[in-house]
């Protein structure tokens, strides 16, 4: 078996020496050509003029396209078609691409792109979501509300009561491989596109579009990512396509790569956003009601906004059982960059306000915050299965018919609405939309951490530190992870494999999943190695590619390995089914007593090689490829009312963070992490620690030195690693005990795993909660430290202030 | 320009008809065909193109995105697939980072590799300094870190050790000194370009390219006529005179921090958080001084210190304090052909305390950059010399501040008063690195700092273990 198996990263031998191909590392036939986007300088206006001339005649351009040579202007957005390739009439950020350069080389290109003359007539810009929400500037109507019992109620009935509300920053990707895409024209007008994104089919699709083509005329190639983190689920799209107009305008490959600067002014972020809370508890903390509202600044475009806005609304809970709450949710509409997907899409933003509000009720009853947390948990899970349920009615019928336009595979679609009834209250725990929660381990979880973090000891060892030493303080802070495991758009829970055997017996494994540095190829491949008993050295694992897997959803959500392992593992099975048949018939012999292990297979007293059965089954003409599919069961949602079980299941974890500040300076640093984290059973443990490890560090980073900050233009002054500063090497904490839960997934995943890629990520709330402890150590306990994130320097030092009353 | 000539893993190459900025990183991917050399910013933060660059001071690494070929000429440059034994035998850095999953999306990996193997041929350990200036964003860095300590006690694989020797098979002739064209000159003496450069004022003067490199990568400039200063070998040298230390222009970042670890440890402390290891390698103290940046972390610890500048145009040389070389934002006191030849410091200054804030530790720019250089004697402040980097458009000494502590007992309340002194000193700005108000605050907070620091009370985060 080789599940489990904490097997390297495949690529790690192509990776330390260089060999590991990127798409801008592919050699391109002789004549490639370069682009490059002129943008705007202003962040609403009228565009007047744009005199190109400068730019046509620079050296090495070829051509140059703007809305006066593109009729029919391409849309690169993922959701409601408002993203115009190149600005027409206006434009809506600093940033936003006008022209398009085609040039002999990258650097003429670039430096073509900057002599643009253009005119606009300002109007004014909204840039906060103050100025937003005064303007009613907005996607969608009005908020959206959802609400389970009577929070106004609970909270007016309750003994003790707090509120506050707090800004939560952004984060650049900071991906280290920019976005970058080529196109490479084919007979027929057809088009290959390689592209670095985590959605192949959405790039197949827009370019389709653009291109006036069936999709089955493109075909795009990902052999792997620099990393994406959500960051390559949209906002590929734009150079995709641009490739692919200049392809077919000029018959040549053609290759774009935005230069650092130009990715971090052009694409999106996470989305910022301000929480405004209110909550009533009891003497234990136990909350009685809470209310939220979130601001959330999306920027100039929908894209992936709404469900982004969505998750954080179904996780305002995490772990916590809330009978009753209310939570509003504003999508405002600015002039910056269009908010996008990244890894935890909207989880952590609604994660840190929950985490905050605890925070806050254990500083009102001067209570250790673990013990309001834990107050507040849900119900531990019962062995028996809880109340589910009904199975989503096939939501492929209800699509038929829609026009082709329609981007069936973004997580920006409109979803079809399942319908189900929601189970009694009584009987198990719900979300706050009604969700029923089976699965709760954070009890043991935490319990676990608790002790083996040493939690309570260190707890009073940093009270007395902080007693002896007037300038440094210390504090420390355990937080849980509850996160929902599958896309909220129930129709992309699916997924494809394609998986050839060949007759020598090597093993030719595709999937519709991308690698991005997550380690999903290798766990797939050890997924199909499993099947077939064979070593996993024995697949050869292949680019993504949308002409052997069509109809692929992005590679997000955490879902990669949850879909595309089973779905591989459907096809070895069909293969290996087939080949045991064969030999059962051969040897007359019941075929499931054919044993396919440690590269052999046993039938009736034999054990042959199995590549010997492979040309066996080959000469008997069996068909040794098979596709595999998988659609997660049991998921429903719908997310207008606000109820359904959009989840098939929860990932969980905790961490604990200590840290250090400085009371003159607001310099701080971690100390030390102790996570315990909930992979279910592994498929790779090696490769789980690593996206726990990174997830954490990204996290940390996100709430503490990560801070994106913009003019009161609307320019984006972080726009390069000198100013936009992600954890480097000494930021990670020096003592780092991570550990993984290891009990089985209760839902039948593949081998009883868990999702890994998101849900670490929300482990690094505790750093902002530590520091909050620490800051809360310089005060008398009269002032709520009121943190706000990214906790840098600056924030942490203005809120010691406040706690001296300076 | 003329013929460049340098080792490219192992073997001899000789540039010729390449403009004098084409950087390594886009040579070695667009016209060598190798593209393990990544590039992740083109401004050298990220170290993903980290390259490593061997000539008679040893081996270094270096950011490829912003190093001019010109810059190479009789050096040795080895790249992550010269990293690799020459029958693809990986070394043992490589290794390690593949049984410890270093790697996870792997573009910043080739970069980690060249960081990892040169600090492995020079046995150093400090692993963290080292990888300072390469960028992960999918690890946590945890992993790799294992991998580095993993790979310390393996023996340096032979291929690493060859290029020294080798170099003796590039010849430098024809391509330096008066001999080469003006676009592109390659002084071998301050004498060779004290001519130079009074013939040609408009010049640009290129010695790590670290800020320069910038102006072709991120500005898209056209440098010309550009002197690549690396081939100086008079203005490298730092001489003990006395009690004083007289450090040449060319002196790297790299060399001066060892160099001020048993003079000056906390000019040296300040010095291990400038930049990364591969700037550090590239610039040098005469640049971060003529640069004239207001949030350049050299000139506060050398105002504090009460550094001389030894300016030179032609043959005429004048000396001035430091602090007087800055008049005003992105303006000094040099005149056109002048260049910075040394500057001089004290070899004494016991109480020097230099603190630098920045969003990140490692590999920032200062928000504020403070140095501290009180002299106290039966209890009562006798000197005070106090710069400050980032509150104003220059380096600049806080000439209140120490005003309010001249003569006055060393206690609490003379703090107090001093610190209400700065609002006189400092009129800070708000930008994207720190807020007005944060500058003013921290930068008051600083001197208390600086008295409890004298002490001996704990005041750095970094000291703290867990």
């Amino acid at each position: 078996m080789t599940f489990g198996k904490p097997l390297p990263h495949d690529s790690g031998p192509l990776h330390v020496t260089g060999q590991a191909r990127y798409v801008d590392d592919v050699p391109v036939p002789a004549g490639a050509l370069h682009l490059a986007f002129g943008t705007s300088t202003i962040a609403h206006g009228d565009v007047l003029t744009m005199d190109l001339s400068a730019v046509r005649n620079a050296p090495g351009v070829v051509a140059v396209m703007s809305r006066d040579d593109l009729t029919d202007m391409p849309d690169c957005s993922p959701s409601a078609h408002d993203e115009p390739l190149l600005a027409v009439d206006r434009v809506y950020y600093i940033g936003m691409p006008l022209f398009v350069v085609i040039a002999t080389s990258h650097l003429a290109a670039r430096k073509a792109a900057r002599l643009g003359k253009v005119t606009y007539r300002a109007l004014p810009a909204l840039l906060t979501v103050d100025a937003a929400l005064a303007a009613n500037s907005r996607f969608e109507a009005g908020p959206v509300i959802w609400a389970k019992g009577d929070a106004a109620a609970g909270i007016a009935g309750a003994p003790h009561s707090v509120e506050g509300s707090f800004e939560v920053g952004g984060q650049e990707h900071f991906y280290l491989e920019g976005q970058v895409a080529a196109a490479l024209p084919q007979e027929g007008g057809d088009m290959v596109i390689l592209s670095s994104t985590q959605h192949p089919t959405e790039i197949q699709h827009k370019v389709a579009h653009a291109l006036h083509l069936p999709m089955n005329a493109v075909r795009v190639e990902v052999r792997r990512m620099g990393g994406g983190f959500g960051g390559k689920e949209s906002q590929g799209n734009a150079l995709a396509i641009a490739c692919a107009l200049a392809a077919r305008m000029t018959g040549k490959p053609c290759k774009m790569r935005y230069d650092r600067d130009d990715d971090m002014m052009i694409t999106g972020k996470r989305h910022d956003l301000r929480i405004t809370y209110r909550a009533g508890f009891d003497d234990q903390g136990r909350l009685t009601g809470v209310e939220f509202t979130h601001l959330f600044r999306c920027g100039w475009a929908q894209d992936l906004s709404l469900p982004v806005a969505d998750r954080a609304m179904l996780h305002a809970d995490n772990c916590y059982h809330l009978p009753a709450i209310r939570i509003e949710s504003h999508r405002l509409k600015t002039h910056t960059q269009s908010a996008t997907a990244f890894r935890g899409f909207g989880g952590p933003q609604g994660m840190v306000g929950i985490e905050r509000v605890m925070d806050h009720v254990a500083f009102a009853l001067r209570a250790d915050p673990l013990a309001v947390r834990r107050a507040n948990f849900y119900r531990a899970m019962r062995d028996a299965p809880g109340v589910s349920p009904p199975d989503p009615q096939d939501a492929s019928a209800k699509m038929k018919g829609r026009p082709e336009t329609v981007d069936l595979t973004s997580r920006g679609a409109q979803g079809s609405t399942g319908s189900h009834q929601l189970p009694p209250d009584d009987a198990v725990q719900t979300t706050p939309y009604h969700m029923p929660v089976e699965d709760f381990i954070g009890h043991d979880l935490v319990a676990e951490l608790v002790r083996t973090s040493d939690y309570t000891a260190r707890r009073a060892a940093v009270a007395d530190w902080n007693a002896r030493n007037p300038i440094l303080k210390r504090g420390l802070a355990l937080t849980p992870v509850k996160f929902g495991i599958s896309f909220t758009l129930t129709h992309l829970n699916q997924a494809g494999a394609l998986v050839h055997v060949y007759q020598d017996g090597s093993i030719h494994l595709n999937h519709g999943g991308t690698e991005m540095g997550q380690g999903l190829f290798q766990k797939v491949a050890q997924v199909a190695a499993g099947v077939f008993g064979v070593d996993p050295a024995v697949v050869k694992i292949t680019a993504t590619d949308t002409g052997k897997v069509p109809n692929t959803s992005a590679t997000a959500a955490s879902s990669g390995s949850d879909l595309n392992g089973m779905a591989a593992r459907a096809a070895a099975e069909t293969i290996r089914d087939r080949m045991a048949a064969f030999l059962g018939e051969r040897y007359q012999t019941d075929a499931a007593s054919v044993v396919f292990a440690d590269g052999r297979v046993k039938v009736g007293g034999e054990s042959l090689p199995f590549e010997t059965v492979v040309a066996m089954a080959y000469q008997a003409r069996v068909s040794l490829s098979s596709t595999g599919f998988y659609a997660t069961p049991k998921i429903v949602w719908d997310r207008v009312k606000g109820t359904g079980r959009p989840f098939f299941y929860f990932a969980y974890g905790a961490a604990v963070t200590e840290v250090v500040i400085d009371t003159l300076t607001g310099e701080n640093r971690i100390l030390r992490t102790d996570i315990l984290h909930d992979t279910g059973t592994s498929l790779n443990a090696a490769l789980d620690i690593g996206q726990i490890e990174g997830a954490y560090v990204q996290g940390a980073g996100w709430l503490t030195t990560e801070e994106l900050v913009w003019t009161d233009k609307g320019h984006l002054a972080t726009h390069a690693p000198s100013t936009y500063k992600i954890p480097a090497c000494s930021d990670r904490p020096r003592v780092f005990n991570v550990a993984l839960w290891g009990r089985g997934n209760r839902e039948d995943t593949v081998g009883r795993s868990k999702a890994v890629g998101e849900p670490p990520f929300m482990l690094g709330i505790s750093a902002l909660y530590a520091l909050s402890d620490a800051i809360a150590a310089c005060g008398e306990g009269s002032v709520y430290p009121a943190l706000d994130a990214p906790a840098t320097a600056e924030r942490v030092l203005m809120a010691v202030r406040r706690q001296r009353h300076v | 320009m003329s013929e460049i000539a340098f080792l490219l893993n192992g073997t001899p190459v000789r540039v010729a008809g390449e403009s004098p900025t084409r950087t390594l990183l886009d040579w070695l991917r667009d016209v060598r065909g190798l593209r393990g050399t990544k590039e992740g910013c083109n401004e050298g933060d990220c170290g993903a193109c980290t390259v490593m660059v061997t000539d008679q001071d040893g081996s270094k690494a270096l950011n490829a995105c912003i190093l001019f070929l010109p810059q190479l000429h009789g050096k040795a440059v080895r790249t992550v697939e010269g990293i690799s034994g020459p029958d693809g035998a990986l070394h043992p850095v490589q290794q390690a980072m593949i049984d410890h999953h270093g790697s996870q999306c792997g573009f910043c990996t080739p970069g980690f590799v060249v960081s990892m193997a040169v600090a492995h041929s020079d046995g150093r350990t400090d692993h963290d300094d080292v990888l300072a200036g390469n960028l992960c964003r999918c690890t946590g860095y945890a992993p790799i870190i294992r991998a580095a300590q993993a790979a310390e006690a393996a023996p340096v694989p032979r291929w690493m050790t060859t290029d020294a020797f080798s170099l003796a098979q590039i010849s430098s002739a024809g391509s330096g000194g008066a001999d080469a064209p003006t676009n592109a000159f390659r002084p071998r003496s301050a004498d060779e370009l004290a001519a130079w450069y009074v013939q040609n004022p408009n010049g640009t003067l290129i010695a790590g390219a670290t800020d320069v490199g910038l102006w072709v990568t991120k500005q898209l400039r056209d440098l010309s006529p550009v002197a690549f200063l690396t081939g100086m070998r008079d203005l490298q040298q730092i001489d003990r005179q006395g009690d004083a230390l007289r450090i040449g222009a060319g002196v790297t970042i790299s060399a001066l921090w060892h160099a001020m670890q048993p003079l000056h440890p906390s000019f040296a402390e300040l010095l291990r958080r400038y930049a990364s290891v591969q700037v550090r390698n590239a610039a040098t103290i005469g640049g971060n001084i003529a640069n004239g940046s207001p949030i350049g972390d050299g000139p506060p610890a050398l105002i504090a210190l009460g550094a001389t500048l030894h300016l030179r145009r032609g043959d005429v040389r004048r000396d001035l304090a430091l602090e007087d070389f800055f008049l005003d934002y992105r303006k000094q006191d040099r005149q056109p052909g002048e260049f910075v030849e040394a500057v001089t410091i004290p070899t004494d200054a016991p109480n020097l305390r230099c603190y630098k804030l920045s969003k990140r530790f490692d590999q920032d720019i200062s928000a504020v950059c403070g140095c501290f250089n009180v002299t106290v004697a039966n209890g009562v402040v006798t000197a005070a010399r106090i710069a400050f980097g980032g509150m104003a458009g220059i380096p600049k000494r806080a000439t209140a501040v120490e005003a309010a502590l001249l003569g006055q007992p060393w206690t609490e309340d003379t703090i107090a008063t001093a610190t209400r002194a700065f609002a006189q000193d400092f009129t800070p700005m708000s930008d994207m690195r720190a807020s007005a108000a944060y500058r003013l605050a921290s930068a008051e907070n600083l001197v208390t700092r600086y008295f409890h620091d004298l002490n001996g009370t704990p005041v750095s985060v970094l000291e703290v273990q867990a």
